[in-house]
């Protein structure tokens, strides 16, 4: 469409009447170019309300951020594409930035559904945790992490990590407060529990990536099929061959597969090859 | 106290001195940093002090504190949809309080937050007594107990329900709870924080109050007045389950 309606002669002539006409014609103009086009740099109130539930929520699954994103989308009036998630998100994202806080994406090694996390992409240390958790507090993550990425599950067990209080250098921590921390960063969404171990939650890789990556260059497994960092995963068998795939990516890479094989050294795949999980048909909460 | 007395608001001609000194990124990391500072006081609710503020975060650019300060409350509305209000002139206090309107329908994501929903029920209540109770009337704590929340026994929920009431809620500014003069024991009494004038919409409680109650809201008509005749928008509003 010819933008040849910001000329000063609309189609009947440029007598006083025609003004409002043509005003009111390149407003609607300008308004569904920016809905076409611009909507998705343009911060609305839709954006603002998505960016508000992550703030709330800290963290949540795929299919909650679409349905979230259309309900911010209708109820602000905002033109809404179902395809346009990522788009919306790097609109709110390039805001964040300059406060160093960024909307990332990441998969759960539990049941490999793909979740968004706000997180904060300054530190470079947990102290991002600092204003909720005292330093022996946080001494006591830190050497639960230790725990949990040198091991060969990804996992810790609450017998080790009590043990771990005794090397404390900071204020050592007696077994009901290390139970109560425990609880308290599975609350705050840091950790998982289930059955006496713990292992990272998935707002916690999202988050804590790159801090890992750096601490722990060493140490960390690599999933061979999606490439992220992997705590919980099968290993190749092969002695020569050791490659990591986390339990969902198997999952999907040897779905349908009547002979499972290594896709690095064609070894027989000997573990246990879980079932795809689908997403729940229902939004949490 | 004593760091915000030593504290003298720049002039204009200051701030712009202060401004042609430095780089526009020195001045944008500033501002983030303020930014950041308020999202994480804000998490728990508690007000900002500007005598904090400058002493922890904004330091060597006191002088031009009010450029800063323009500039993180433009990113809060722009950015966040959160309007940075002063709840106390002369102690300089700062809250985010949310600056989108409430909307029909429900989201799908809403966090439950069931300590709103108390407090919530003790506004109302508030409200509907024309904005102030006394403890002594323990209209507040039966409005509580008729939830299944006893403020005498320690809650499974939430815990220590009188502390929640008396400390949590007053330090976030959702309640005032001041002691009333020359009583003797000490009575207090019970009115509606500076963070609720800002945060919660009287027409909507009174709207609740009516569908509850199966009236017409314009039946109460002091509370109607009350809700309908805020001269300035500084009020924001929230429903329960919108909470931030």
């Amino acid at each position: 469409m010819a933008s040849r309606s910001s000329s000063s002669t609309a189609a009947g002539g440029s007598d006083s009447p025609q003004k409002p006409t043509k005003t009111k014609r390149t407003r609607r103009k300008r308004r569904k170019a920016r809905a076409v086009g611009d909507m998705s740099r343009q911060m609305g109130e839709s954006h603002r309300r998505f960016l508000q539930t992550m703030m709330v929520s800290g963290v949540i699954d795929e299919q909650a951020a679409k349905a979230l994103y259309q309900y911010c989308c209708e109820t602000h009036h905002t033109q809404y594409a179902p395809d346009k998630l990522e788009d919306f998100i790097d609109t709110i994202n390039s805001r964040l930035q300059p406060m160093f806080m960024q909307i990332r994406k990441g998969m759960s090694e539990n049941n490999g559904l793909q979740y968004y996390a706000l997180v904060n992409m300054a530190e470079t240390d947990i102290t991002r945790m600092s204003s909720d958790y005292a330093d022996n507090e946080l001494e006591l993550f830190r050497k639960t992490l230790d725990l949990i990425v040198c091991s060969e599950n990804g996992k810790a067990s609450s017998t080790d990590i009590l043990n771990s209080t005794d090397s404390m250098t900071t204020r050592k921590m007696k077994k009901s407060e290390t139970e109560h921390l425990l609880s308290r960063l599975v609350h705050d969404k840091w950790l998982s529990e289930k059955r006496g171990e713990y292992t990272l939650s998935t707002r916690c890789i999202i988050e804590m990536e790159p801090y890992i990556r750096t601490m722990y260059q060493d140490h960390i497994k690599v999933c061979h099929i999606c490439r992220n960092i992997a705590f919980q995963c099968q290993i190749c068998e092969n002695p020569t061959c050791g490659i990591k795939i986390h339990n969902p990516c198997v999952a999907r890479y040897f779905k349908g597969k009547s002979e499972p094989r290594c896709p690095s050294c064609d070894d027989f795949w000997p573990h246990e090859i879980p079932e795809v999980k689908r997403p729940h048909s229902q939004s949490r909460r | 106290e004593d760091d915000d007395a030593t504290f003298t608001q720049p002039s204009t001609s200051q701030v712009q001195r202060g401004l042609e000194k430095l780089t526009p990124a020195q001045v944008d990391q500033k501002t983030a940093e303020v930014v950041q500072y308020f999202l994480v006081k804000d998490q728990k609710k508690m007000p900002v002090r500007r005598a904090d503020l400058v002493k922890h975060v904004v330091k060597d650019y006191r002088n031009i504190y009010p450029e800063i300060l323009k500039r993180a409350a433009r990113t809060f509305d722009q950015v966040f949809g959160l309007k940075l209000v002063e709840i106390d002139p002369k102690n300089k206090m700062y809250i985010l309080v949310n600056n989108l309107e409430t909307p029909d329908k429900a989201s799908p994501v809403s966090p439950s937050n069931p300590k709103m929903g108390l407090l919530l029920a003790i506004l109302s209540v508030i409200f509907m007594k024309g904005g102030v109770v006394r403890e002594s009337e323990y209209l507040i704590w039966n409005t509580l107990r008729k939830l299944r929340v006893d403020p005498g026994e320690k809650h499974e929920e939430f815990g220590d329900v009188r502390k929640m009431v008396t400390d949590e809620f007053v330090r976030q500014r959702y309640l005032e709870y001041v002691r009333i003069p020359h009583t003797e024991p000490i009575e207090h009494e019970f009115r509606w924080g500076q963070r609720a004038d800002a945060e919660v919409s009287k027409a909507k409680i009174l709207e609740f109050m009516g569908e509850l109650h199966e009236q017409d809201p314009k039946t109460w008509t002091q509370q109607y007045r009350q809700a309908h005749s805020l001269p300035n928008s500084s009020q924001a509003s929230t429903s329960s389950s919108s909470q931030r």
